[in-house]
């Protein structure tokens, strides 16, 4: 229990110091997923749009596809991006393994299928509402995303939060393809997982402090926004 | 440019041929043969589920016909044909953004020159320009969804019941605006249920009953004596089924 304690300081003091290599890591963690999450909304919120509106056979299959995608294990993401990234893969010519790269890329297929389903949801209720009197403004179909897509923001917004929240909290996959090099792709989760296992508490701690912070910011956004959806939706 | 063109027939005159719809085998419109000359305040009207709806939806192309047709001028309806028209729903469907921006979405798609704030000062809703449409009271957002609708200049607009649950006030209000829109050649209409609404607006009624067209009399004529039956019942008050 001592040594816990002990741990325990020793991690606010980094925190409250500013330790350097505790901000680098964070940084590298927010970095990474907040690209991967306007990389992933940039094809997924189109994609969940397109799909909100279209009838085509097999559509049925494919939203179950899809949603079941929602859930994959992050290893199993990694270990696919490994095999194409690897030397041996087909894109091992670009040298991207153990790169910050490699970690934004398992993160986008990560969260796309989170960012497509979810707003596919909200915009095909939103369509529901929408549907006819556009029919009767023969508004094109370009136009009919683009006004879902916007008249969408506050709930989108919180679709982007989700898939944040899983890409900046996910190990398995960033460990995979990032190899947690230090100054390099040592990322929040990463860190974590192994320097704890090397005996090096205090920095895991306040990583580990870090991360619930960022948690619970993140479901405060969340929330505050579905209050400012409901506002603007149905005074 | 106007999404008007002036190279085309103007879409006044409606014509219907045994015009049919059926969902899961029941006949919702039964068989219509309707012609309408052009330029007339026409209403429809009707007890509850006799299917005005529904042949609203059919003459504007948002649903298509188990049998029959609708031509305008001569054109089955379109694609094309419904561009150049507009409907007002019984519940106004306005986007999630400002009352202006409402307007703008519909000036944006047509390209058209009209000024947002000169339409929003006709219908008095100048002053709530940048407020959520969502909160205007219901009278003020049937006056925004009926003016947007007319922004896109269409050659006919389509009511379906736009005040049955609305204030006086706002009644009249939207009974002016359809008014003057149909002085400025706009083909006008109009769904009600209303008898005091349609002696006010109609210059001929159509009266539909259980999916049937039950007539189709200039205005006086229908009050004074209708023809058939069913209109008879309801003008005299009693529950028609
Ligand atoms: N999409 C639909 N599927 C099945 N039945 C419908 C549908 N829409 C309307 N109906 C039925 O058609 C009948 C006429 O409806 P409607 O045109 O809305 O009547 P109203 O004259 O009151 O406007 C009603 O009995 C209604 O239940
Ligand atoms: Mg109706």
């Amino acid at each position: 229990m001592q040594e816990f304690s002990d741990a325990l300081l020793l991690a606010f003091e980094l925190i409250f110091s500013g330790d350097k290599d505790l901000i680098e890591i964070i940084g590298l963690s927010l970095r990474v997923s907040l690209t991967a999450m306007v990389v992933a909304c940039a094809l997924g919120l189109p994609l969940g749009a397109i799909l909100a509106i279209s009838r085509f056979r097999g559509r049925r299959p494919v939203l179950v596809i899809l949603n079941a995608l929602m859930g994959l294990p992050p290893v199993v993401v990694g270990l696919l991006v490994y095999l194409h990234l690897s030397r041996a893969g087909p894109m091992g010519s670009f040298g991207l393994l153990y790169t910050p790269t490699a970690m934004i890329i398992a993160q986008v297929i990560l969260i796309l299928p989170i960012i497509a389903a979810l707003s596919r949801q909200i915009l095909e209720d939103l369509n529901a509402e929408y549907a006819e009197q556009f029919l009767s403004l023969s508004v094109p179909r370009r136009a009919v995303i683009s006004a879902l897509l916007w008249d969408g923001r506050y709930a989108l917004m919180t679709v982007a939060l989700a898939g944040f929240g899983r890409a900046i909290a996910e190990v398995g996959a960033v460990i995979i393809v990032g190899g947690n090099i230090d100054h390099l792709t040592r990322v929040m989760t990463s860190a974590i997982a192994l320097e704890t296992s090397k005996g090096d508490l205090p920095l895991a701690l306040a990583l580990g402090f870090v991360l619930l912070l960022i948690a619970f910011a993140v479901n405060a956004a969340v929330m505050s926004l579905r209050l400012t959806t409901g506002r603007y939706a149905n005074v | 440019m106007s999404k008007k063109s002036s190279s085309l027939p103007p879409l006044s005159a409606l014509q219907t041929t045994s015009l049919s719809l059926e969902y899961d085998g029941v006949r919702y419109i039964d068989d219509i043969d309707l012609s309408l000359e052009p330029n007339r305040l026409s209403v429809i009207m009707g007890p509850n589920g006799a299917g005005k709806s529904l042949f609203l939806r059919l003459l504007h192309g948002l649903i298509i016909p188990s049998a029959g047709q609708v031509f305008w001028n001569g054109v089955p309806v379109d694609d094309a044909v419904r561009q150049r028209q507009a409907m007002v729903f019984q519940r106004p469907v306005l986007l999630r953004r400002s009352v202006a921006a409402n307007i703008d979405f519909v000036l944006n798609l047509n390209g058209n020159r009209h000024r947002c704030n000169d339409i929003l000062d006709n219908i008095g809703l100048l002053d709530f320009a940048n407020q959520p449409a969502r909160s205007l009271s219901v009278g003020e957002q049937q006056r925004l969804a009926l003016a947007r609708a007319l922004a896109t200049e269409p050659e006919v607009l389509f009511l379906d019941e736009p005040t049955a649950s609305l204030d006086p006030a706002s009644i009249l209000a939207i009974e002016e605006i359809v008014t003057q829109a149909h002085k400025n050649g706009t083909r006008i209409i109009f769904v009600t249920h209303d008898i005091g609404q349609a002696k006010r607006l109609a210059e001929e009624v159509i009266f539909l009953h259980q999916g049937h067209l039950a007539e189709h009399t200039p205005a006086q004529a229908f009050f004074n004596a209708p023809k058939s039956k069913a209109a008879e019942a309801y003008l005299d008050g009693r529950i028609l089924l």
